[in-house]
């Protein structure tokens, strides 16, 4: 198979040996959940149930509160016992339901609806948004509107995301290793809602497993396809998915849908498939708990909200003292100040280092060395957009690409100066947005 | 589980590329050049070396002191730009000359704009530029042979002296005591051509003569392994391809500033490179790229990541310029070399470039 793969990127080791052979275990029902009402972008669904009341596995208790958001799920069934701010996984404290297990995980009224496929596509996007899909990749939007183009914008292509190019991370792999005829439902069932023509999923070259098992389950199949990706960082990333996979570009500030292409996660298409066939709602993913202090490193199918004690603990603790806590992985994840947040519907990874690893490095001068623009996969020239900010010249750094920037970090990693360039990119960004808030 | 983990901002990896990494990485590719160096003309290379490298070192740190900025010599830049500095400088020079020229490199080229980072125009080359007009006679005369052989690599210089003899004096001076490009330069040089004798024909005979010996075979092997004199650093094109391998393998420096600038050379020296009346030779590029600075500037000076652009067609504008500018100075300009003062330049023309050629962001539609 010929390797296709996308202009600049980085190469990091990927770490994935600790956990990819480990088999999604399922983990044993926590006593306690905490479900941030915020999980996706978009704004914060709303609370529908009172502290003292008694819930289902399954049951709504936070609603969607706009057109970008999605209802939360009891992930397991007891009492609310808390409405508070918890902390959250991406950093920061944010409101969350405590729901205290009974520990009988008794779930509402499930289907098995057999003529699934058969269903309008309206009624599958309703049971897509009642189920509270995000993106399960961990940007986390809202699953149902990206499966609802505007009619002027058509599709004609779907694109799984298996690439999984994040270093440690596995859960992806397991998924497509376990249950790829999910996925390949899933996938079906998306192309049927957006009318699309083909389907391609898109993985990367350290799985040729998970790519020959594809391979063979769709060797029938005339408009879906695998597509072998050259091992590369960050390839995970919608646009550069896209570039590698049909050499589309994505404009810049557009979506996909301007080129006719929709991408979703691997694990996203898994729980469509399972939301539109049982109506199941999303209260349980697939994490991978690793690092090199991780006693087990694990994959585990564990309830949304879960906390990432719970986690580790069940991995067998730590074999030497943590330094860092990463929720989701090293790349783009969270640093986290200590174990308390739970996991959330985009905790692809939990990632533990210690202190060695984690050591903070000193920010010296910018060389000029230019191998931030070598690798910037967005063809932009990080070091002038961060010295930009710096000197606080707005003008310059937009010039210079600052909001065409993912922050994928690829510049950071390079950097021989260990210029904090992803976070000064970020602080010019928010800069700029309040800077636009205030011109209107 | 500890009191106070680490929050920092993602990416939480690293790759193992640091400054000193860099630094030391392209004096460890600079050493078989050193050893060549020491192989032809002796421990005197070594020692000029060491003192160019001390010197810049050592003003390094007394500016940071004056500075009261933190000493970073272990970075390993000042010793880089001492280094550089001394292989600009023949082995028979006296000692003191690459000890004023680190100090001037380091003083007037780095740590006046800042230090690292931020100077506009490579340390080592304004450094050697200064001692090229300072003492223009140290640094352009009383080359040495090397232990092996001649000083202009002139290979069959017998069969050059039977026919130069009694007719030439003049010519057989030159055969005898300059570089090849000296030779070169001297040969295009019609004055010269014009005072060995009063006709003409005899004239172009015997420069081609010269040239040609300059431009056999015999001639660019000995240039390529580095059996001819010339500035300490520059010597072996072998053993600077050698470490130029190294750094390239390790993605320290990045392809496109040394192929464009030595394309540059090749292609312009084949097309202009030839004296009057001789026609066009394949061997006149080889030449052009084997003698002098050339390989030692493509791929360790005009590489440099302060003073060369960001953006990857703005490297290539830019080491077009250097080739381009090394040809004109070489074929008619002033000097017999045209290297350091070509990067030189193309160093201040840097700004320009990277503003110029400002890459167009993944996506975005041409304006």
């Amino acid at each position: 198979m010929r390797l296709r793969t996308f202009p600049g990127g980085v190469h990091p080791h990927d770490h994935k040996h600790l956990s990819a052979s480990a088999k999604i275990e399922n983990l044993p029902l926590p006593d306690r959940v905490v479900i941030p009402i915020s999980q996706h972008i978009g704004s914060p669904s709303t609370p529908v149930v009172k502290v003292g009341d008694a819930v289902l596995t399954g049951q709504v208790i936070a609603e969607a509160s706009g057109f970008i958001s999605i209802p939360q799920h009891a992930s397991i069934s007891g009492k609310v016992t808390k409405i508070d701010i918890f902390p959250h996984p991406c950093g920061g404290k944010q409101t969350a339901i405590e729901i205290t297990g009974d520990g009988l995980d008794e779930w509402i009224e499930l289907i098995d609806d057999e003529n699934y496929a058969a269903l309008p596509v309206s009624e599958m996007k309703e049971r897509v948004a009642a189920a509270g899909i995000c993106g399960m990749g961990g940007a986390g939007f809202p699953t149902y509107v990206k499966l609802s183009p505007p009619p002027d914008k058509p599709i004609d292509t779907v694109i799984l995301n298996g690439v999984e190019c994040e270093p440690y991370l596995t859960s992806d792999y397991r998924l497509m290793m376990e249950h790829a005829e999910e996925i390949i439902k899933g996938l079906k069932l998306i192309i049927k809602i957006v009318n699309a023509k083909t389907g391609i999923i898109g993985i990367e070259a350290n799985k040729p497993d998970a790519i020959a098992l594809m391979e063979k389950l769709l060797a029938k199949e005339d408009s879906l396809s695998v597509v072998g990706l050259k091992l590369r960082y960050p390839q995970g990333a919608e646009k550069q998915l896209i570039y590698a996979a049909t050499r589309r570009k994505v404009p810049s500030g557009g979506l996909p849908m301007a080129i006719g292409v929709v991408v979703q996660n691997v694990g996203t298409a898994a729980v469509v498939y399972e939301a539109i066939r049982f109506r199941k709602p999303l209260v349980e993913r697939i994490i991978t708990v690793t690092g090199s202090i991780v006693k087990n490193p694990r994959n585990l199918c564990a309830r949304i909200g879960t906390p990432y004690t719970v986690l580790v603990d069940f991995c067998g603790g730590t074999t030497s003292p943590i330094g860092k806590v990463i929720s989701g992985g090293p790349m783009m994840g969270f640093a986290l100040p200590d174990l308390a947040a739970p996991m959330s519907k985009g905790s692809s990874g939990l990632v533990l280092m210690n202190d060695v690893e984690a050591r903070l490095l000193e920010e010296k001068n910018c060389l000029h060395c230019a191998r931030c623009v070598d690798v910037c996969p967005m063809n932009l020239l990080p070091s002038v957009i961060a010295a930009a900010v710096k000197y606080k010249n707005l003008d310059m750094a937009v010039d210079a690409g600052l909001n065409d920037c993912m922050k994928c970090g690829s510049c950071a990693y390079v950097c021989p100066a260990q210029i904090r360039l992803v976070q000064w990119i970020d602080t010019g960004k928010v800069r700029y947005t309040e800077l636009q808030r205030a011109k209107k | 589980m500890k009191d106070k983990l680490i929050v920092s901002p993602a990416p939480h990896l690293h790759d193992k590329t640091t400054i000193p990494n860099v630094m030391w990485s392209v004096v460890i590719a600079l050493i078989p050049a050193l050893i060549a160096s020491v192989y032809y003309w002796g421990f005197r290379a070594l020692y000029l070396t060491l003192l160019g490298a001390a010197a810049a070192v050592i003003t390094e740190a007394l500016i940071q002191k004056l500075r009261k900025v933190p000493i970073a010599v272990a970075d390993g830049s000042a010793f880089l730009t001492g280094m550089l500095l001394s292989y600009n400088i023949h082995a028979g020079a006296p000692w003191w000359l690459p000890v004023m020229g680190a100090v001037f490199a380091i003083a007037v080229g780095k740590q006046v704009f800042g230090g690292l980072g931020n100077n506009p125009v490579n340390p080592a080359l304004l450094g050697r530029a200064f001692l090229l007009a300072s003492w223009p006679t140290l640094m352009t005369g009383g080359w040495v042979k090397t232990k092996l052989g001649s000083i202009n690599g002139i290979t069959n210089l017998n069969m050059i002296h039977e026919n130069l003899q009694g007719i030439a004096p003049k010519a057989y001076d030159l055969v005898t005591s300059a570089t090849p490009l000296k030779v070169a330069q001297t040969l295009r040089d019609s004055t010269f051509v014009n005072s060995l004798t009063s006709e003409a024909g005899i004239n172009i005979d015997i420069s081609n003569k010269i040239m040609n010996s300059l431009l056999d075979m015999g001639t660019l092997k000995t240039l390529f392994w580095g059996n001819i004199g010339g500035c300490i650093g520059e010597v072996s094109v072998f053993a600077l391809l050698l470490g130029a391998a190294y750094l390239l393998w390790k993605n320290i420096i990045e392809w496109r500033i040394p192929f464009f600038y030595i394309a540059t050379v090749f292609v312009l020296s084949f097309l202009f490179g030839g004296i009057k009346g001789s026609g066009y030779s394949l061997s006149m590029p080889f030449f052009h790229i084997f003698a002098g600075g050339l390989m030692l500037g493509a791929f360790f000076m005009a590489t440099d990541y302060t003073t060369s652009p960001l953006s990857k067609n703005g490297r290539i504008i830019y080491a077009i310029g250097c080739g381009l500018l090394t040809v004109v100075i070489r074929l008619v300009g002033g000097y017999p070399e045209g290297v350091s003062y070509s990067i030189l330049f193309m160093n201040v023309m840097t700004p320009l470039i990277d503003k110029m050629t400002m890459p167009k962001a993944f996506g975005r539609l041409k304006k």
